[in-house]
């Protein structure tokens, strides 16, 4: 076999108990791919031996034991506590941290056998769209235009995450999702990303960011294998007291990819001004290839999804400055350099300046703001309001019959990096991934098509709580009637 | 919503953050960007609606209230800048 860093995760899975292939082979060649990756920066720290390890270990198992990613090589989003290995959500402030402990998902995915390559690039703390705010700098868009060759962001925050599957660097990895985090770099690296129901994949180590709304989930080359990964990141963790006792259903089993008489909504308010003709026409192709497979399709209404941003940026940045509130210098990662006389205050305040980044100190500070008093109610119990709000709207349509709602994954396709825009344009990037955190839904991002500029572009479908094996069958049948088998060529 | 430097200077004295008096009406600005794009939320009719608490509706789960875990002292200080005798060292803070 050539090309193995190529393989799914299904493919692999299947080659390896067939005695075709071992996790050693395989993981040789994703080490191989990720030595000559460089130009793309989407591995921040690599963990060859560790990964050999894992992989010789994964070669031993035989028979009924082998667990479902048996062998499998992953990247890790930077965000997750590894133990011993850095792991510092891509921020200043975590230089150094090497944590005592493994987070829930990563116990889980290497109980299941996985094999990891190393740590991914993501924005800092995951505030970004581009991961242009990491402190290891940009991760690298394996697509270009044509034959322009300027740099892409592969989106943001999971930037290195989609870098790295998108060029094969991996089988799959881990992002995580908070406002579109991993459905927005799914779609502009053509790759499948699914957000699961807030509760069903454990936080617990995993760095917060705003913690009524982090969900982590997986970033694979397709719909059966998000399947197979989020089942293996699933579950009850007595450690995340938002994680839900409620049984993981089979996903994989879940593909039949009959989807006869399924309700798909269409929201008229996603219809947005300005939208490119191109969005606009994925999205009319995805609703008739829904169609075609047998659904019925409905027009709906999400009357609030115009200030989901808006509640959002007043909801993130809150959770954000309570949460980031414990890099102080004093337990872990950075602390500044104190002049004489300096106090604690001053050890706060400088170690704070220099271990964040802009984008960070900007949240940190809004959120203080609209926490602060006078303004708790004016903002922050707003905000909460409306969020009550936007999920009314999606349970009213839900109990309206609907199945799953299909919308675009992003407004554009991905953009040059360095393009500069002002913060409040880079929050629209999100504009239709935002609502789904907000109400605590399922959201898969689906690699649908290209744009004329060959760009890749993707469709989301949003489904009822709990209900992803539902929403990935949904998401299934849509891939196969996409058909989008394109990959970028290599020139990194 | 404009914000004077002032408000600028006391957020980012709240946040613990260290912000130079030259940078304070860019940063002033900027937060006067961000909440006029949050204010669409006054067009909202919120009567009646009671603020979210919780996305999905689920009690806290409650365990015995017995020791689980500790006596990790050394993981603990593990990645501290500056750990000494077994504790966090800081400056000093009582005159």
């Amino acid at each position: 076999m050539s090309d193995l860093n190529k393989l799914t995760i299904s493919a692999a899975r299947d080659a390896m108990r067939k005695g075709e292939l071992t996790s050693v082979e395989l993981t040789e060649a994703c080490l191989d791919a990720v030595d000559q990756s460089s130009a793309l920066n989407a591995f921040v720290h690599k963990t060859p031996e560790y990964a050999r390890e894992q992989a010789k270990a994964a070669d031993a198992r035989r028979g009924s034991d082998v667990p479902s990613l048996n062998g499998i090589p992953l990247g890790i989003k930077d965000l997750f506590c590894t133990k011993g290995v850095p792991s510092q959500a891509a921020s200043k402030i975590l230089d150094g941290f090497k944590p005592e402990y493994e987070s829930t998902v990563t116990s889980q995915l290497f109980d299941a056998g996985a094999v990891m390559l190393g740590k991914l690039n993501m924005d800092e703390f995951a505030m970004g769209s581009s991961n242009e705010t990491s402190t290891y700098g940009n991760a690298v868009n394996p697509w270009r235009r044509g034959n322009d060759d300027s740099a892409l962001t592969p989106g943001g925050s999971s930037g290195g995450s989609a870098s790295a599957v998108s060029a094969d660097l991996c089988l799959a990895a881990t992002g995580t999702d908070t406002g579109g985090s991993i459905r927005q770099p799914a779609a502009f690296t053509g790759i499948t990303g699914i957000k699961p129901t807030y509760g069903r994949v454990s936080r617990w180590g995993i760095v917060a960011f705003a913690s009524s709304l982090d969900q982590a989930g997986p970033m694979t080359k397709d719909v059966r294998d998000a399947a197979i990964m989020l089942q293996a990141m699933s579950g009850h963790d007595p450690l995340d007291s938002t994680s839900a006792e409620i049984p993981v259903p089979d996903f994989e089993a879940a593909l039949t990819g009959d989807i006869k008489g399924k309700v798909i909504g269409i929201p008229k308010e996603y219809r947005m001004d300005g939208m490119p003709e191109e969005i606009e026409k994925l999205w009319s192709d995805g609703t008739a290839m829904l169609k075609d497979a047998g659904a019925v399709i409905k027009d709906i209404t999400l009357p609030h999804t115009k200030y989901a941003l808006p509640a959002y940026y007043v909801i993130a940045p809150a959770e954000a400055s309570s949460n980031l509130a414990r890099y102080d210098g004093v337990r872990f990662g950075h602390r500044a350099k104190l002049a004489q006389g300096d106090g604690i205050t001053e050890m706060y305040e400088k170690t704070r300046a220099e271990g964040f980044g802009p984008e960070v100190q900007r949240r940190v500070m809004v959120g203080t703001y609209v926490l602060s008093a006078g303004f708790y109610d004016a903002y922050y119990n707003r905000a909460r309001k409306v969020r009550a709000l936007i999920k009314r709207d999606f349970e009213t349509v839900f109990a309206d019959g609907v199945d799953a709602i299909l919308t675009p994954a992003t407004p554009s396709s991905a953009f040059a990096l360095g393009e500069n825009f002002d913060p409040i344009q880079m929050y629209m990037n999100d504009v239709f991934t935002v609502t789904v955190n907000l109400a605590g839904l399922p959201g898969v991002s689906v690699p649908a098509g290209v744009d004329k500029q060959g760009l890749p572009l993707g469709l989301q479908l949003i489904g009822k709580p709990w209900e992803e094996a539902e929403l990935l069958n949904v998401a299934y049948s849509l891939e196969r009637a996409a058909g989008f088998v394109a990959k970028p060529a290599a020139w990194w | 919503m404009s914000i004077d430097t002032d408000t600028a200077r006391r957020v980012a004295k709240l946040a613990r953050i260290k912000v130079e008096d030259d940078a304070l009406p860019a940063l002033a600005q900027e937060f006067g960007a961000i909440l006029g794009f949050i204010e669409q939320l006054n067009e909202v009719d919120v009567d009646g609606v009671e603020p979210m608490t919780s996305v999905t509706p689920q009690r806290l789960k409650r365990r015995e209230d017995v020791v689980t875990d500790g006596s990790q002292q050394a993981k603990v200080l593990a990645n501290a800048p500056d750990a000494r005798e077994g504790f966090f060292a800081v400056p000093k803070v009582v005159e």
